[in-house]
C-alpha cells in the first residue's frame, strides 16, 4: 500500500520522511531474508556435514576359514589385505565357526567395510601414510573397492568402530520411549482436556488446574529430567536409562500440549451440537462421546503428532536419566537399558574421530526427516478435516 | 489387571442381560439397558481395582509387602461381591445413567488432577534434595560465592577428603548465573531484532500469499530439536567466531559463550516472530487509519502508535524468550565450556547452570554427594525464575487481550 503525503514533493522534510519510510521497510525485509538465509545455510551445513555418510566403501575379499581364524577372526583374510579391512567386519568370524562347525576348510567371497580411516581418506576427509594411499588406490583402480550404500548404519547398533556404528539401537529406543510416552499422555491428556472444557465448574479448583497446565508447558525440559531422576528413579525404583523411565519423564512434558491442543479442538466444536444433543436427551457424557469427541478428533490428532515430535527431539531430560548409556544392541523391552536417536547423535558429536562426525550429520539427517514427516503430517491433517462452522 | 478384564465383560453382559429381560416383561426402566450394564461393570471394577491400588501403593512405600497371591484373592473376592451388588441393584427405579455420568465426571477430574501432581513433585523432589544440599551449604555462600569448584568433594565421596584443604570445595554459583545469563543476553540480542522485525514485515508489508509462506518457514526454526542446533553451534558457529576473532585480532575460545549465545538466538527467532506478528495483527485496523487520518507514513504509524500499542504483547514475547534462553540445555552443553569463569568478554570460555546440572548428573557419584545435590539447588533456583518470567508473560497477555477484545 503505497501512500503519499500531502504538500510539495519537494519538500526536504517531507523528502526525510519518505526516505526514513524506506528504509524502515528495507530494515524489516532485511530481517526476515536473514533468517531465511540462517535456515538455508542451517540445512545446507546440515546436509554437506552428513551426506557422505550414507555411502560406505567397501573391499572384495576372500574369507578363508581355517584353524588360526577359528580364535582370531583376521586370519580369515589375506595377510597383505588386514589392515585395510575392518576390524569390525571379521570380529564374528569365530563365533560364526564356532556355530557353524561345516564352514571349517571352506572359503567364501564377500565385501566387507574397509577401515574407516580408509573410508574417509577416499572422501576426502583424512590422509594415509603414502605407501597405504598408494596400494587402497590401486586395489580401487582393480575394483576391489568399492563405494556402496551404507546398509549398516540402518541395521547396526552402537559401535566404537565408526564403521560398524548404527542408528538401529537407537530408532529402536526411540520407538519404545515414544510408546511409552503415547501410552500414558494420550489418555490423560485428552481426559483432562475434556473435563477442563466440557464438564468443570467455574471453581477455584479448576482455574488452579488450568494456571497449572500453562505453567507446566513452559517449565525447562531439562526440571523433567530433575523430577524423573528424584520420583521415577529414586522414590519408585524405575530402572535407570530404560526406556520406561524416559517415556515416563517425557509424558509430563508432552501432557500439558496435548491438553492445550486438545481443549482448542473442543472449543472449536460449536455449542448448537452440543444442545441439540441435550435436547434429544443425552447425558452429558453422551453428548461428549457421540458428538463431541468425533467432531474434534482430527483436532486432538494434529496436537498429539506435534506433541510425540517434540518429545522425539528432546535430550536433556533423557540424558538426566541415564539414556545415554552406549547401547550395541537394540533393547529387547521397556525395562533393558536403551538410547535414542537424539542421545546417540549427541554421543556421537563428542567423538573426535571424523567418520563419527560424518555419522552425527546423517544421524541429524534421518532425525529431521521424521520430525518433518510427523509436522507436515500434522499439518496435512489439520488441513484436510478443518471444519469451518 | 488381566483377571479383571473378562470379568468386566461378564459383568456387563449379565447387567444388560437382567435389564433387558425386565424391559421384555413390560417394565419401564430408568436407562438404557447397556447403561445398566456399565454400570454393574463399575461396581464391579471400581473397588477391585481400588484395593490392587492400594495394595501396589503399599508395596512400593516399602510399609507392607503383601505377597501378590494374596492381592489377587482378595481383589477377586471384592470384584465378585462388587458384581452381585451391582446386579442387584439392576432395577427399574435405579437411575443408571446419572451414576455412570458421576463416575466418569469424577475419572476425568483425576486426570485433570494428574498436571497438579506434577507440579507439586517437581516442587517437592527438588525442593527436596535442595534443602539436604543447603544443610551443607549455607545459602548465603550459593547465592553471593564467586567461586565455583565442586571437583574437590569429589574426593572427599572417594574417601579421601583428608587430601582436601580446609574449605577446600566451593559452592558459589555466581559464575554459573553470569554465563548463564552472558548467553541469554547474546541469545536475546540475536532474536530480538530478528524476530520483531521480520514480524512487523509479516503483519504490515508482507501480501497475504508472502505471510502465508513465511510464518510456517519460520516455524521450521521451532521444531529443530537443540541437540541439533548444539550440533551445529559447535561445528559450524564455534570455528566461524574463531576464525573472525582472529581476523581481528582477538583472542577466542573455541568453547567460547558468544556462538552458543547467536545459535539459541536463531532457536528463539520464531518464538518472538511469531507472538509478535500475532499481537500486531489484533491491533484494531481503527488505531492505524486514526494514524493515516493524521497524515503519518506507514513506518512512522508502525513505530509511534502499533509498537507502543503492542508494547505489553511484545514484552511477553520477549520474556518467553529468555525463560526458554535460561533453561536452554544441550546447546551450551554441547558447544559452551565447563570452566566456571567470571567475565564480561562474550569470546573467552563460560559455563551455565544448565550445564552443570548436566555434569553433575551424568557422572559416577552417589546420588546424595554434594555435587549432586548442588544440581538439584540449581535446578530449583531456574524452575523458579522461569515460573516467574511465565507468570508475567501470561499476565501482561492476559491484559493487552482485555484491552482489545
Amino acid at each position: 500500500m503505497q501512500r503519499r503525503l500531502t504538500g510539495s514533493a519537494n519538500d526536504p522534510r517531507i523528502k526525510a520522511r519518505y526516505r526514513r519510510e524506506a528504509r524502515f521497510k528495507a530494515y524489516s525485509i532485511t530481517a526476515l531474508l536473514v533468517a531465511f538465509g540462517i535456515i538455508i545455510g542451517f540445512f545446507a551445513d546440515i546436509i554437506g556435514q552428513g551426506y557422505t555418510a550414507f555411502w560406505q566403501h567397501e573391499i572384495r575379499v576372500t574369507l578363508d576359514y581355517n584353524e588360526r581364524a577359528e580364535r582370531i577372526g583376521r586370519f580369515a583374510i589375506d595377510e597383505d589385505l588386514r589392515d585395510v579391512v575392518s576390524r569390525g567386519a571379521v570380529r564374528g568370524i569365530p563365533l560364526e565357526m564356532r556355530n557353524n562347525p561345516e564352514l571349517a576348510g571352506t572359503t567364501r567371497e564377500a565385501w566387507v567395510p574397509v577401515y574407516s580411516r580408509i573410508d574417509q581418506y577416499f572422501k576426502g576427509n583424512e590422509t594415509l601414510a603414502d605407501d597405504l594411499a598408494a596400494r587402497v588406490e590401486s586395489l580401487r583402480d582393480e575394483g576391489v573397492i568399492r563405494s556402496s550404500f551404507n546398509w549398516i548404519f540402518f541395521t547396526s547398533g552402537d559401535s566404537k568402530l565408526p564403521e560398524m556404528a548404527g542408528i538401529f539401537s537407537a530408532v529402536v529406543g526411540s520407538l519404545l520411549v515414544l510408546m511409552v510416552t503415547l501410552a500414558i499422555a494420550f489418555p490423560i491428556g485428552v481426559m483432562s482436556a475434556i473435563y477442563l472444557e466440557e464438564f468443570a465448574p467455574d471453581n477455584r479448583l479448576t482455574q488452579a488446574i488450568e494456571v497449572n497446565i500453562n505453567n507446566l508447558a513452559a517449565v525447562p525440559s531439562i526440571i523433567f529430567g530433575l523430577l524423573g531422576l528424584a520420583v521415577f528413579i529414586n522414590t519408585f525404583g524405575v530402572p535407570r536409562s530404560s526406556a520406561l523411565v524416559g517415556g515416563l519423564t517425557l509424558a509430563l512434558m508432552t501432557l500439558p500440549i496435548i491438553i492445550i491442543s486438545t481443549r482448542a479442538a473442543l472449543r472449536a466444536v460449536p455449542d448448537p451440537i452440543r444442545l441439540g444433543a441435550f435436547a434429544m436427551g443425552c447425558s452429558r457424557w453422551q453428548v461428549v462421546r457421540d458428538h463431541v469427541l468425533p467432531l474434534s478428533l482430527p483436532g486432538i490428532l494434529t496436537g498429539t503428532i506435534i506433541g510425540l515430535a517434540q518429545a522425539m527431539g528432546e535430550t536433556a531430560p533423557l540424558i538426566i536419566v541415564g539414556m545415554i548409556a552406549y547401547i550395541p544392541d537394540a533393547p529387547g523391552g521397556i525395562f533393558d537399558a536403551a538410547t535414542v536417536l537424539p542421545a546417540q547423535i549427541f554421543t556421537w558429536a563428542s567423538e573426535p574421530r571424523q567418520a563419527f562426525q560424518e555419522r552425527t550429520g546423517a544421524g541429524i539427517m534421518v532425525l529431521l526427516a521424521v520430525l518433518l514427516t510427523l509436522n507436515a503430517t500434522a499439518v496435512l491433517l489439520r488441513r484436510r478435516f478443518e471444519r469451518r462452522w | 489387571m488381566a483377571v479383571l478384564a473378562p470379568l468386566g465383560l461378564l459383568a456387563y453382559r449379565l447387567g444388560r442381560g437382567k435389564a433387558v429381560n425386565t424391559i421384555a416383561s413390560g417394565v419401564r426402566m430408568h436407562s438404557r439397558p447397556q447403561q445398566y450394564g456399565w454400570y454393574s461393570v463399575v461396581w464391579m471394577g471400581l473397588p477391585a481395582l481400588g484395593v490392587a491400588l492400594l495394595a501396589a501403593l503399599l508395596s512400593v512405600t516399602g510399609l507392607i509387602a503383601p505377597a501378590r497371591e494374596l492381592v489377587l484373592v482378595v481383589s477377586v473376592a471384592v470384584a465378585l461381591l462388587g458384581l452381585a451388588y451391582g446386579l442387584r441393584a439392576v432395577r427399574p427405579e435405579v437411575r443408571a445413567r446419572n451414576a455412570l455420568d458421576t463416575v466418569i465426571r469424577l475419572l476425568l477430574l483425576s486426570a485433570a488432577l494428574i498436571s497438579i501432581v506434577t507440579t507439586i513433585s517437581i516442587v517437592l523432589s527438588v525442593l527436596f534434595e535442595a534443602m539436604r544440599f543447603f544443610r551443607a551449604v549455607s545459602v548465603w555462600e550459593f547465592v553471593t560465592g564467586t567461586v565455583w569448584s565442586p571437583g574437590d568433594t569429589f574426593l572427599e565421596a572417594a574417601g579421601r577428603g583428608d587430601e582436601v584443604e580446609e574449605g577446600g570445595s566451593f559452592f558459589g554459583s555466581v559464575p554459573l548465573f553470569a554465563g548463564t545469563f552472558m548467553v541469554t543476553a547474546i541469545a536475546m540480542a540475536t532474536a530480538l531484532p530478528i524476530g520483531l522485525l521480520s514480524a512487523i514485515f509479516m503483519s504490515e508489508y508482507a501480501s497475504r500469499r508472502q505471510r502465508s509462506f513465511a510464518k510456517p518457514v519460520l516455524e521450521i526454526l521451532a521444531g529443530i530439536p537443540t541437540v541439533v542446533y548444539g550440533f551445529f553451534a559447535a561445528v559450524t558457529v564455534t570455528p566461524l567466531v574463531v576464525n573472525a576473532a582472529n581476523f581481528f585480532g582477538l583472542d577466542a575460545s573455541y568453547s567460547n559463550i558468544l556462538s552458543p549465545g547467536i545459535v539459541m538466538g536463531i532457536m528463539i527467532i520464531p518464538f518472538i516472530s511469531s507472538l509478535s506478528d500475532d499481537v500486531i495483527n489484533s491491533i484494531p485496523q481503527s488505531l492505524r487509519e486514526g494514524a493515516y487520518a493524521l497524515g503519518t507514513t506507514h513506518s512512522e504509524t508502525i513505530k509511534q502508535v502499533i509498537l507502543p500499542a503492542a508494547l505489553p504483547g511484545i514484552i511477553s514475547a520477549f520474556l518467553l524468550g529468555v525463560s526458554r534462553a535460561l533453561g536452554e540445555t544441550m546447546i551450551v552443553v554441547m558447544a559452551a565450556g565447563v570452566r566456571p569463569n567470571l567475565t564480561w568478554n562474550p569470546l573467552e570460555d563460560m559455563t551455565t547452570v544448565t550445564v552443570n546440572i548436566v555434569y553433575s548428573l551424568t557422572g559416577d557419584q552417589a546420588f546424595d554427594s554434594p555435587m549432586t545435590l548442588a544440581a538439584f539447588a540449581l535446578g530449583l533456583v531456574l524452575f523458579i525464575v522461569t515460573l516467574m518470567l511465565n507468570l508475567v508473560s501470561t499476565y501482561l497477555v492476559r491484559r493487552f487481550k482485555q484491552k482489545y477484545d
